[in-house]
């Protein structure tokens, strides 16, 4: 088995895929901004925004449904702000009372919490569309416009080359573990001995997958140093963006200035 | 321990940009000095390493089940920069491709599990080394103690920062995720004495304290130190007085705010003929939904042109 399932990009014939990764990453960083920037409770705002992105989530072909199933996966952080419920002080919504507590839900505090539930959906859809309809080698490319040294650049595409070999030694050692131990097919059930002896195993193989780890780069360098590797990273000079791209660029920024600049008179 | 966006106040991700470029770009030049022209593939490989190690788990008790962060175990290997190295890749990768921890919060993230995760362990580790030379039983002591504590304050940074956006009060996140953390940074902490134990059977060079002793690694010890106390002495504080937390959240919320005033000039200005924020809030439904309806309609059309085209 090989976890090439790991990679989010998803080939498709859609303007979004089509568009200038350089293009496609400011307008990502700059929408996740904007929905920052935005007060909290200021619905209209995030209204727009959310239309905004589930139309480029219609235009990129990737399906809705797709990028929303995958958007849920990254809130379960959202309980970090429920307290604000509780805490803030405002007119009281709520009284809930757990045994000797007394907590009183507020307007204010469930409209904050809200707010960052919100944004925090919006943002991650955003950045899920960005993956998705980026080959990776292209997303390198687009980080260098944003002037990430090349050098670092160059760590984290040889880092993407190896993961999946890496990701493999990993499930590979897992399937060691696994026919070397029993297990009963009952959930719950225990499965090898005490938990500090399942957690030094478990070591044992993190300290493996590092050895070999450390013994590839050394075969990689060999074989970079034999094929001309100096330690310069060389990458061809970067191609201009289209007229069409820049025009995209350019509308885009003007409708999540517009939205902003929206959002601040309504909060007003 | 990834921080979404949507979670940071724009003045915090910003700070915590800067100065996570400031220590990531040093610790390139220091690597690149260490380490020459192998200092790409290894680190790229490394990195890789760290991200497959995540995968590793083992079940705890109910479910649950514990895994590596690794930035204890990187910075033991690796010394300081290059784990700082490592560490970044690891958490951009995430944040760029598996949406693991937001992009505006990016900056957030690497601050807290590639700069302050690695300079407290390497901070502990080295003090442990210090201490007690290098035997066994000090490397494994050691890297416990390392582990466990990179985890814990990294833990106690991001509830401090969640705080300091105004997003979670203090008094419930600081121990909430502190004490969350305890528990997560024994497994962590177990994980990496197990690797440590293998590695000093294995090839006891790379555990051993040369390995750690980088040019510059006493900064990097003064940082792990510092920022280990301090939050140890301000999260209690902050967690007992959440009023001083609140009141500096709430000076930056009226930073956040700040920008009003600049609509300001143009005082009691409404959109014209929309007054209130209800029909507001209507219209921008009503906007929205002809937007996605436009588009879908539109992606709809071409593709059955193109279907007929072809």
């Amino acid at each position: 088995m090989h976890i090439h399932f790991l990679d989010p990009y998803l080939e498709r014939q859609s303007p979004l895929h089509r568009l200038d990764p350089r293009v496609k990453l400011v307008l990502t960083l700059a929408f996740i901004l904007t929905t920052t920037l935005v007060p909290a409770g200021v619905w209209p705002a995030y209204i727009l925004l959310l239309a905004l992105v589930l139309s480029v989530e219609i235009l990129s072909e990737l399906g809705v449904g797709y990028v929303l199933k995958r958007s849920l996966l990254a809130l379960p952080f959202v309980l970090a702000a429920f307290p604000l419920v509780f805490t803030m002080e405002g007119a009281p919504l709520l009284k809930v009372a757990i045994f000797s507590w007394r907590l009183t839900a507020s307007i204010e505090g469930l409209e904050r919490f809200a707010s960052i539930a919100v944004k925090s959906w919006i943002s991650v859809q955003a950045a899920i569309l960005l993956a998705s309809s980026t080959p990776f080698p292209e997303l390198l490319v687009a980080m260098r416009l944003v002037r990430i040294p090349r050098l670092l650049v160059a760590i984290f595409g040889l880092m993407w080359r190896y993961l999946f070999v890496l990701a493999d030694e990993a499930l590979r050692l897992m399937r060691a573990r696994l026919a070397r131990s029993s297990a009963s097919g009952l959930p719950g059930a225990k499965t090898g001995r005490s938990v500090l002896f399942r957690a030094r195993v478990t070591g044992g193989m993190a300290g493996n997958l590092f050895l070999r780890a450390f013994e590839r780069s050394d075969r990689i360098y060999m074989a970079m140093l034999s094929r001309g590797y100096d330690g310069e990273v060389r990458s061809l000079p970067l191609a201009n963006i289209r007229p069409v791209h820049g025009w995209v660029l350019a509308i885009g920024l003007g409708t999540l200035a517009a939205i902003l600049g929206l959002s601040y008179l309504f909060s007003l | 321990m990834h921080i979404p966006d949507g979670f940071l106040s724009v003045l915090v991700s910003i700070v915590l940009w800067l100065f996570s470029i400031i220590v990531v770009a040093y610790a390139l030049k220091r690597v690149g000095k260490d380490l020459g022209e192998r200092q790409v593939p290894m680190m790229g490989v490394l990195a890789a390493a760290i991200f497959a190690g995540q995968m590793l788990n083992f079940t705890v008790a109910g479910g649950t089940s514990g895994h590596l962060m690794g930035s204890a175990i990187a910075a033991i290997l690796l010394g300081p920069w290059a784990a700082i190295l490592v560490l970044t890749s690891v958490v951009s990768i995430q944040a760029l491709i598996f949406q693991d921890g937001g992009l505006l919060a990016l900056g957030a993230n690497i601050f807290n599990m590639g700069v302050v995760g690695v300079a407290v362990a390497y901070m502990v580790y080295r003090t442990f080394q210090k201490l007690a030379g290098d035997r066994p039983w000090s490397v494994l002591v050691g890297g416990f103690l390392a582990a466990w504590l990179s985890i814990e304050i990294a833990a106690l940074g991001v509830a401090l920062q969640l705080a300091l956006s105004g997003t979670s009060p203090a008094n419930i996140a600081i121990p909430a995720m502190g004490g969350i953390h305890a528990i997560i940074g024994i497994g962590e902490g177990l994980i990496t004495v197990g690797a440590l134990a293998f590695l000093y059977a294995a090839r006891r060079d790379l555990v051993q304290t040369g390995s750690t002793q980088a040019v510059g690694g006493g900064l990097v010890w003064v940082f792990g130190l510092g920022i280990a106390l301090a939050l140890a002495v301000l999260s209690p504080l902050a967690s007992a007085h959440p009023d001083g937390l609140e009141w500096v959240a709430e000076q930056k919320g009226f930073l956040d705010t700040a920008q009003g005033p600049l609509y300001n000039i143009i005082p009691d200005y409404v959109l014209p003929g929309v007054s209130n924020a209800a029909l507001a809030t209507i219209l921008a439904g009503i906007l929205g939904a002809l937007l996605v309806f436009g588009v879908a309609l539109g992606m709809a059309y071409l593709r059955r042109h193109r279907q007929t085209g072809s």
